[in-house]
This record gives structure tokens, sequence and C-alpha cells, in this order.
């Protein structure tokens, strides 16, 4: 009995200790070595960056492998391993110049057949099935000389130059999947499962070696606890902060804000007996109301999208759409009673567990849509779990998430084709397929643009899903270093980074 | 002396236990605010004649939503006690009164469900059948089953060769009303306490899986599922010491409880 009460007011104590937060304990990188570790969301599905697919691996990534090109801060493509690029004119051949002097991280030099080796390895001519369907239609990889190499189509397509950030990675290297060898700015040291990503600073970089000698990047598939390790310092770099979470930290930390270049949505099976009927899912696009999302979640951040594209990707974006669905539950409502569900439905929302932004979301959506009779149970799962039985077995009823693009708009809008393997949601609709064709074929720039405004509008008047928005970034960077950049894509440049004097 | 402390234990554990029942029967009719209703312009208030025990990251009501969660851990410990019990129960008494071959099988397998870590169990159970919060009472339940079933076995063995129990099977009483109208009886306050410890352990793998996200899903409330919610924002204490510290009340209720009524019981 003594026993019991002493262990009960123990528990009590730490419970209690545990509230006042962790300690003063400084950053783990005031040592002399220049090293950080940044927290991110989730495990690596892969580290061939060939057979990547999700995009919290490539955001890693991108500090170990580069492409022929790659993106900037501003979203445009800068030569990489290449030097220099030309298109011809009709669309269908790409010149690449080689950079002089690219070494991969085993100290070996870049040489074209590497290069010929990387592309036609992604479109399925080695060991691998065709792994971006964007490069079927190339017709051959052909080495000019020792530094210029041409890439022929057999149609013209000239958004591929955006595929050309694909890594180069050394031919006939049979270890790319435990021990990644690119020509990025870090070196591959060690990895460990649900641990940590560790990588080295490449000292022969061509760009100039960058300021950290090591960046360990620590899954942190916990979001609660995320908090914690911040506040002891043991994180020292942490995006995907919620707005409440950045408050609290907002004393020892400078907070970044900045758009995760994502699409936020409510992802509907549209071949679920209830969101297959047009009315219903119009009816969930009236029902929710993003602003107050936006407000409850992300502290008023982050840009409204009407479709499925994010402002990041410029002038693609269609702007019009944005506001098709104004938030009126009375409507949504009517549509539910002309659909036949005057008094609603039950669905079961699923949404990975690392996600807290994404959960956050879906509690306040099961709230909203309450309010129109539709009852939203929420089923967390594990990441894994998601991939596998959302992403590619579309065994699901609605699910929250967010997808991520290249520069080129079509990487997103394909996942909405028909036939595509991509199309999550089992969206149909022959004249979206047909617009996409003429999109991506079209080489004339202003075409295009409209090509994609009317695939977006498309999607928004058939309500495909329901998409919310570009959340915003909120990055945690230790008040220790700076430099940290936002780019219109899904990654995590840590070659900028540097401490501060 | 001894004696009087123990008095004082239970009147406490009464009154604990008693303020806490009261609270979850009065929640079913009536709650302040509606426990899952959001509000932008009342996130993170602090307690105030308004909001007792302040709001949370929603601008929901915590003290609505801990009266809920006790409501959701109170009712899912109860379930599982219940049907942990009563299986328990059956098993116990139907391999300690017969014994044999029976006795080594059932209890070989209870062995084994035993022997791995209840949370362990509950959790890969939680994964093979999904969540929810009647599978959630389910899965406790039969994870509850060995412990019961090892008690009553115990009790009904030392009770079968008892003289009465001998003399009932003289009369040709059957072998069901032997069980459960002769011993059953007399192993009423062995059961009562490992009710009530169960109870306890049950409140406290409920509030574990779902702190760890596996229970009770979001944004139902639990006790569990409130702490770990809370864990993102210590700055904002109420949201975590209340959820708390209602946990740490039901249990001790129900320590002080059970010890003083065996303790009383012994002298």
């Amino acid at each position: 009995m003594k026993k019991k009460i002493l262990l009960l007011t123990l528990a009590l104590t730490i419970a209690l200790c545990g509230c006042t937060g962790g300690g003063n304990k400084g950053s783990s990188s005031s040592t002399d070595k220049k090293s950080i570790v940044v927290g991110i969301q989730q495990d690596l599905d892969s580290l061939d960056p060939h057979l990547v697919v999700a995009a919290g691996t490539r955001e890693v990534l991108f500090n170990v492998f580069e492409g022929l090109v790659k993106p900037d801060e501003n979203g445009v493509l800068v030569p990489a391993v290449a030097s220099e690029y030309k298109v011809s004119e009709d669309g269908k051949k790409y010149t690449f110049t080689l950079r002089e002097g690219v070494e991969f991280h085993n100290g070996k030099p870049v040489t074209a057949q590497d290069v010929k080796y990387s592309i036609e390895r992604n479109a399925g001519m080695h060991d691998q099935e065709l792994l971006i369907s964007r490069f079927a239609n190339i017709d051959s990889v052909n080495i000019v000389n020792d530094s210029t190499i041409e890439v022929i189509l057999k149609e013209a397509d000239t958004e591929l130059i955006a595929y050309m950030t694909v890594a180069i990675i050394p031919e006939d290297y049979k270890e790319q999947s435990s021990k990644p060898i690119g020509t990025g700015p870090f070196i591959f040291d060690s990895y460990e499962i649900d641990n940590k990503f560790v990588v080295k600073r490449n000292d022969k970089y061509w760009g100039g070696k960058p300021e950290l000698e090591e960046v360990v990047f620590k899954i942190v598939a916990n979001t609660d606890s995320v908090l914690l390790d911040l506040q002891a310092g043991s994180i020292d770099i942490y995006p995907y902060l919620t707005d409440d979470q950045a408050k609290e930290l907002s004393d020892k930390f400078n907070i970044e804000v900045g758009n995760t270049n994502l699409v936020q949505g409510i992802f509907l099976n549209n071949e679920n007996d209830y969101f297959k009927n047009e009315k219903v899912r119009k009816a969930m696009c009236y029902a929710i109301d993003k602003e107050e999302i936006q407000a409850m979640v992300s502290g008023g951040n982050g840009t409204l999208i009407g479709s499925f594209m994010f402002p990041g990707l410029g002038n693609y974006f269609n702007e019009e759409v944005i506001d098709d669905y104004e938030y009126n539950p009375e409507k949504a409502k009517e549509l539910l009673k002309e659909a036949g569900y005057a008094n609603g439905f039950e669905f079961k929302m699923t949404i990975p567990n690392n996600y807290q932004f994404h959960i956050s979301t879906g509690e306040v959506i099961v709230q909203q849509l309450k309010k129109v009779g539709i009852t939203v149970n929420i089923e967390l799962v594990d990441w894994s779990v998601w991939l596998n039985d959302v992403y590619t077995g579309r065994k699901f009823e609605a699910t929250i998430i967010g997808f991520d693009s290249t520069l080129a708009p079509n990487d997103l809008m394909r996942r909405f084709v028909s036939d595509n393997d991509k199309n999550m949601c089992n969206f149909v609709n022959a004249k979206y397929d047909d617009y996409y064709k003429m999109a991506v074929e079209t080489t004339d720039e202003n075409e295009k643009i409209e090509y994609y405004e009317e695939l977006q509008k498309i999607l928004s008047e058939d309500a495909a899903s329901v998409f919310i928005q570009d959340p915003p970034l909120l990055v945690a960077v230790s008040k220790e270093l700076e430099g940290y950049t936002f780019y219109p894509v899904y990654v995590q440049d840590m070659s900028k980074i540097k401490f501060v004097d | 002396m001894n004696r009087k402390k123990y008095k004082i234990g239970l009147v406490f554990g009464i009154i604990i236990t008693l303020v806490l029942l009261v609270t979850v029967i009065v929640s079913f009719f009536y709650l302040p605010y509606d426990p899952d209703e959001m509000n932008v312009t009342q996130k993170f208030q602090a307690p105030s004649a308004e909001h007792w025990f302040g709001t949370d990251n929603f601008g929901r009501d915590v003290f609505s939503r801990t009266v809920e969660g006790l409501k959701t851990t109170f009712l899912v410990a109860l379930f599982t006690v219940i049907i942990g019990s009563f299986i328990g129960t059956l098993v116990g008494a139907v391999t300690g009164y017969f014994g044999g071959i029976i006795d080594e099988v059932i209890m070989r397998i209870n062995d084994v469900l035993a022997s791995f870590p209840s949370m362990l169990v509950a959790m890969v159970m939680v994964c093979i059948l999904g969540r929810g919060p009647v599978k959630l009472v389910l899965i406790m339940g039969v994870v509850f089953i060995p412990s019961f079933a090892r008690v009553m076995r115990g009790e009904f063995m030392k009770l079968k060769n008892r003289d009465f129990i001998l003399s009932a099977r003289l009369i040709g009483c059957s072998h069901w009303r032997i069980m459960f109208s002769h011993i059953f009886p007399n192993t009423l306050h062995t059961l009562l306490s490992s009710v009530a410890i169960g109870f306890n352990n049950a409140v406290l793998v409920e509030a574990s899986l779902s702190y760890l996200g596996i229970g009770v899903q979001p944004p139902h409330a639990s006790l569990g599922r409130m702490l770990s919610e809370a864990q993102g924002y210590f700055s904002y204490i109420w949201c975590v010491l209340f959820p708390g510290l209602v946990m740490v009340l039901m249990i001790l209720g129900c320590v002080l409880l059970s010890e003083s009524v065996v303790r009383l019981k012994r002298r």
C-alpha cells in the first residue's frame, strides 16, 4: 500500500517535471565538428534514387544525387552534371554538354557512358522496368563524344527537361540500394532503418564544398515527441511544424516560413459507392471550410488551391478555380439530398500517423462534415501501410495527404489520367485524358499553359477530390544556423546551411 | 491502529471512485460543451470560469474533453474487465474443477498468451483486427482473460476437494451446479479484488494504446489520446495536466478501495 502510494506520487512528479519542458541544454551542434541533426518525418523507402517513390525520401537524397540539371530556389532548372543543354526546335532532340571535372563519390569521373546508363535505366532499357513513364518516349540516347550526349525522342516533348533532374549514377554499380553513390554535395555515410540517414561532406564537390561536415537525418516518426527532441536540443532543424508547435519553439529557434509545394487535399476514391456520385463529391467540397482549416491548423498561413496544382508551378497554376467552391453547408446538404443521402452517410478516412499536420486537418474536417450530416471515422495507419494499401493498393475510401511534384506540371496532372498507374483516386474522364495528351505533346508554351489550366478546371468542375491548400512550411532552424533555403520543389538543401559566427 | 488507516483509505477510495462514477453518469446527459466542438477564436485559453480546464489547440473545452475521455477510458476498462473476468472465470472453473487433460491443454494455451506482455499482444491484435472502440474492448478483453483464468483456476482447485463439495457430489448435484452454485460464491472476494486490479491495468493499457495512437482514434477523446495530443503543447500545461490528474485519481481510487477492502476483511 505504502509502496503503491509512493509509486503514484513518483509517477505524478515525473509527469509534472516533464511538463516544465526539457531543460536548457544547448544545441548538440555546438561541438568542434560541424555536424547537425535534421529531423525528417518518415523512413526512406529506397536508397536507390531511381526507385524512390516517397517525396520524403527525395527531399533527403537531393543532397546526395544530382541530375544533368537541378532546380534552384526560384524553380529554374540550372545545369548541374551538364554544363549546358540545348533543346531542338521541334522538341525531339536534347543535347547535353557534360561539366568538366565532376566526380562520383567513389572518385571516378562522370563519363558520358554513365549518363547514358542513368537515363536508359529509367527508360527501362536495363535492369529495371520503365521507371519514369515519360521516358517511354525516348528513342535513343547517343554519345556524341566524351562530353556530349544526345537524347532523341519519338514524339515532341518540351517538358522532358524537368525530368533530367533524374540522378546520374555510375554504370554497373550494383550496390546503389545499400551504399548509394552520386555526385551531390554530400556523400552517403550510413543508414539505419527507422533511425537515421547520415551523410558526410563531399570535399570535391564541383560547386564548392558545403560548410557542414556531417548531416544526420534523424527519422522521427512520432510527431508528438519531436517537440521534446527540439527543446532538448537533439535536433537542429525540423521542417513541418504545426503552427502551434512553431509558437512553442519561437524563443529557442528561428522559425522560417515558406511553402511546402504540396497539394494537400482529401483524396476520394472515385470508385467508392458514395464518391462515385459527383454530387456527393461536390457536396464534400461545399461542406469544407478551407479557411477554417488554415486558421485551425496552419495559423492562417498557407495558400488555398482549387485544383490539383500548387502556386509554385508558376504560370501553369490556374488561379480561377480557387473559389469554385465557396464554403456553403446549405448547398452541400441540398446536393446530398439530391444524391439520395438526405440523412448523410458514414465513411472512413485513412491518414498516415506520422503526419501531424494531416491528422489535425482531419480532425477539423470531421467537425465540418458533421455539420452536413456526414460522419467521418479517422483511421490512423503506419506510413508503410498507407503506401501499401492506399497509395498502391487503392483500398481506401478517403485519405488526407500531400502530393509533391517535379517542376514539370504533368507530374501532378497525370495522377488523374484514367489509365495512369498513379491514378490513386480512380478518376475517369475522357475529356481530361484528351487534354492531358495535348498538353504534353504541344511545343507551344502558351498552348501548354492553356491546356494545363483546362485540366485543372476539369478536376475542379468534376470535384475529383477536395483540394485544400499548399500548406505552409514552418521550419525550426537552430539559432546557430543560417542559410536555410526554400525551393519550389520538395527538398531539404543542406549545402547552403552555415553556422552563424 | 492499522485498521484505522485502512478505514481512512476506504473512505477516500469510495469518495474518489464515487465522484468519478457520478461524473461519468452525468456526462451521458450533460456536458458544458460539445467535446469535439472547435472554435478558432478560443485556442489555448487558460482555465477560467468559462472553461474550467482551459481549451486546447482547436479551441475545444478541455473540461468537457477530459470528462468525455474519462467516460471512454472508464467504459473501455469496464467492458474489458467484464469480458476478461467472465470468460476467465469460465475457463478457470472448467480447468480447475475437472483438471486432467483439459486443464493441461487449456492452461498451456493460457500460459502462451500470458507469456507475452499484454501491451504487445494488444498491439499485434489491433494491427490484425483494425481499430475502433468496440474492437478495442474485444481485444483488451481477450488479453485480460489469462490472468483471470489463472486466479479462478487456483480457487476452484482449492475448493473442489473440500467436504461441502464432496457432500454436494454425494447427493448427486450436477457438475455445473457444483461449480457455480457451490464453489463460485466462495471465490467472490478473490474475484472482486482481481477485478479491481484488472480494471486498473485496463485503464493503463487503454491509455497506453491511445497514447501510441492505436487505441481510440482522433478526434474522439480518451485520457491517453488527450495526453498524446497535449504532448506537443507543454507550455499550455492545462492540456496535459488535467487528463493526467484524472487518470491518476481514477487509479488511486480503485487501488485504495480494493486494497482497503482486502486488508479489512483479512483481520
